[in-house]
């Protein structure tokens, strides 16, 4: 009976579970009632998943009120496997969470953190499983909110700053969003996202849907932290709690382009989309700029952190482009990707949570003789770095190797060999955190000392998810390749 | 405005007024305008009307920051708790006829009521939440 | 025609005024203050399509024909909880970095933390 209600119980635990955190107060009940409920929400997530790909989408009518006319949550292949994905993140870090927040965090906002950090997960696990495109806003606004005041607990004084200027860029993408989504109302009288994908074809000759997409796509992008509006990344990375960091790069950036595939593809439908209005002509060099851009700027920065948050809108570039070749392969690299560099972004920035803790800064200059200050943790940096890379037995190179199939199955190989000519940078940069950390001597040698146990524990779990999903290929690829014909339509 | 006598009697007769009126929108909302957010909304005003007479630290002796907090949360676990209701007599999330099976109309009656109240509670809390918060900072320079 | 659109070309005017007053604006308050126009005139947009000629109130015991659509109101009545929500907390921020840089220009907020 539970079952059939998995998609509801997947949002409302979180979100009910934020109150009760309120409520609870206490440091480590908190904590501990936060961990169950992540895990809860990931066992319900892995269980969705199974369900789908034995049974097809799964449909669930708030209210009993039927769709179109109530709202719908509608999960398939694609959402469930960002559902999945949300959910592992949400639960390896909330252990991360335990001494990592204790050191960043005032103790007398703890249970204000762990709240914030559940209204943050529903929030995206709402974007990820509705199927009505204002709920989407709803559900946007509720991570955003929760985020924002997340990153805002940062030690440095510039997290509010950076807080602030997240907050101005967020709620003017949510609110080209919602533009959108108005007109798109306008035109067809229905928010259901099924019940919009068959009465827009009707007015795609009109000028208002060519609006409602420009208004659409440009609030995502900027949700998406996609190149060129990806300026309130670096800051809000760099600044933000070490865990709010690695759970911000994992998960929100990730959820908006879901958003974005979600809309483009089974709303209006890849014909309007890359047909009529050519997007992948703006997408594809657009991504290409801001691979090579961002990449670039990552090698010159001084703080650990912020190379990392650089090498995020990099990457946001190669799923972008996954998705401007419109192809199967295309897509499927795009969401391995979506997936992969979920894992070891966060294990990377887990990493740095690590370093934080012993040595209070991220500061790269800081990080001289940290190979053998802290080995253990420097090891899952290199081994998730190495990933970035996408060096062949690490996930990352898994994605590449598709997202260059795809290229050169189009006969575009400049692009296959600018994609690949790319992971040279990420080489450079990569390097200059290795070198300062191996190879540069510290001016007085400090003792070994590592980070405490639960962050070992969650960051080896993602660095080892990098290694076992480069290995394993064919878990991540096969359900990213159905929720790629899914997508486009395509019968297996 | 502690020592001045006209706001303080003029406060003193429309608090309870208001208080009055903010539960009126609240429980007509089922037969005309009116509704959770509204109600909330004036509630707090009443609140923050007293605030604004008798200082904040009067305010916050009536109305005391700990309690705030767990109403809002109570709030929205009411709104949630109506909806999980009817999961457990096997209907989806938010259907109200669980409510009472053998009169629809009057278990959607009842759970919007519920809801509403839910979102009252909370409203009015965070309502007043924000403004403690935003009074009870340090006199900016 | 045009007197036909008159709320959208208000909405228009709004929204871009709002657009520019948060984008170009080097004082937090007035990004905020912008930032609450620019969301008011999205409100405004939703309003306006729900409107029905010679239609009543959504309410149901009225003797009139036809009914102004309630469901864009009903989207906005959600939208307007999150302005405000994102307003207040717009403005916290404001106050903590007021707190901590004793100013709200952005410029000089940038020169401060260089030193």
């Amino acid at each position: 009976m539970i079952d059939a209600h998995l998609p509801i119980l997947l949002i409302v635990a979180p979100l009910v579970s934020a109150p009760l955190c309120v409520l609870l107060r206490q440091k480590t009940l908190v904590w501990a009632f936060a961990f169950v409920v992540c895990l809860a929400s990931l066992g319900m997530a892995s269980l969705l998943l199974v369900r789908v790909l034995q049974d097809g989408v799964i449909s669930y009518a708030l209210g009993g009120w039927i769709a179109p006319w109530g709202i719908e949550y509608r999960v398939d292949v694609v959402n469930a496997f960002v559902l999945l994905l949300v959910a592992i993140i949400a639960a390896a870090l909330v252990v991360f969470a335990l001494p990592s927040a204790a050191d960043e965090i005032a103790a007398e906002q703890h249970y204000l953190f762990y709240a914030a950090y559940l209204l943050c997960f529903a929030g995206l696990m709402g974007i990820a499983i509705t199927g009505d495109a204002f709920n989407v806003f709803v559900f946007l606004e509720i991570s955003s909110l929760s985020s924002y005041a997340l990153i805002a607990l940062g030690r440095d004084r510039r997290a509010l700053i950076a807080s602030y200027q997240y907050l101005i860029m967020g709620t003017l993408g949510a609110t080209f969003i919602v533009i959108g989504i108005g007109l798109m109302y306008m035109m067809t009288g229905t928010l259901n996202m099924a019940d919009l994908s068959e009465r827009l074809p009707a007015m795609f000759e009109t000028r208002t849907a060519m609006v409602a997409f420009a208004f659409l796509s440009v609030g995502l992008a900027i949700k998406a932290a996609m190149f060129p509006l990806h300026a309130w990344l670096p800051n809000a990375y760099c600044y933000a709690p070490s865990v709010v960091t690695a759970f911000l790069a994992a998960t929100a950036t990730k959820v908006s382009i879901y958003a974005f595939l979600r809309f483009t593809f089974t709303v209006w439908g890849a014909e309007f989309v890359f047909e009529r209005l050519n997007f992948d002509a703006l997408l594809i060099p657009l991504s290409l700029v801001g691979i090579y851009a961002a990449s670039l700027s990552a090698i010159y920065q001084t703080d650990v952190k912020r190379l990392l948050a650089y090498s995020s809108v990099a990457q946001i570039g190669y799923m972008m482009l996954g998705i401007g070749f419109v192809s199967v392969t295309g897509l499927t690299g795009g969401m391995v990707h979506l997936f992969n560099h979920a894992m070891m972004k966060a294990a990377l920035f887990l990493a740095v949570g690590c370093v934080v803790l012993r040595v209070g800064s991220s500061k790269l200059a800081d990080w001289k003789g940290m190979g053998r200050r802290m080995p253990i943790t420097m090891a899952a940096f290199v081994l998730a770095g190495l990933s970035l890379i996408g060096v062949p037995l690490t996930v990352g190179f898994v994605s590449k190797w598709y997202l260059i199939l795809a290229a050169l199955e189009k006969g575009w190989w400049p692009i296959a060999l600018l994609a690949l000519l790319s992971s040279l940078l990420a080489v450079v940069y990569v390097w200059r955190v290795v070198e300062v950390a191996y190879f540069q001597r510290m001016d007085e040698p400090a003792p070994v000392k590592e980070a405490p146990w639960p962050m070992q524990v969650s960051m080896w779990v993602l660095t080892g998810a990098t290694l076992y999903f480069g290995l394993q290929t064919d878990l991540t690829v096969r359900v990213a390749q159905r929720a790629a014909m899914g997508l486009l339509g395509v019968t297996p | 405005m502690k020592h001045q006598s006209i706001p303080r009697v003029v406060g003193k007769l429309f608090m309870p007024l208001i208080l009055l009126f903010a539960l009126y929108v609240q429980f007509h909302g089922d037969f005309g305008p009116g509704g959770g957010f509204q109600a909330g909304v004036i509630f707090a005003a009443g609140v923050v009307l007293y605030a604004l007479i008798f200082g904040l630290d009067a305010a916050k002796r009536i109305v005391r920051p700990r309690v705030i907090e767990i109403l809002f949360a109570v709030g929205v676990l009411l709104y949630a708790g109506t909806g999980l209701v009817s999961l457990f007599v096997g209907r989806n999330f938010l259907d109200y006829t669980a409510l009472d099976p053998d009169h629809p109309a009057h278990g959607q009656h009842l759970g919007i009521f519920l809801v509403e109240l839910g979102v009252g509670v909370t409203v009015a809390a965070v309502m007043i939440a924000i403004f403690f918060a935003f009074a009870g900072r340090r006199r900016l320079r | 025609m045009t007197v036909g659109l008159f709320n959208y070309w208000a909405c228009v005017v709004l929204m871009l005024i709002g657009l520019y007053t948060a984008i170009a604006r080097p004082n937090l308050i007035k990004k905020l203050i912008g930032l609450g126009m620019f969301q008011v005139a999205v409100f405004l947009l939703y309003i306006s399509m729900g409107k029905v000629s010679g239609g009543t109130p959504p309410i149901l015991h009225t003797s009139g024909e036809a009914y102004s659509n309630p469901l864009p109101h009903v989207l906005i009545l959600t939208a307007i909880v999150v302005g405000i929500a994102t307003l207040s907390l717009g403005l916290a921020l404001v106050v903590r970095i007021w707190e901590a840089y004793q100013t709200l220009e952005e410029d000089e907020i940038v020169e401060r933390d260089h030193d």
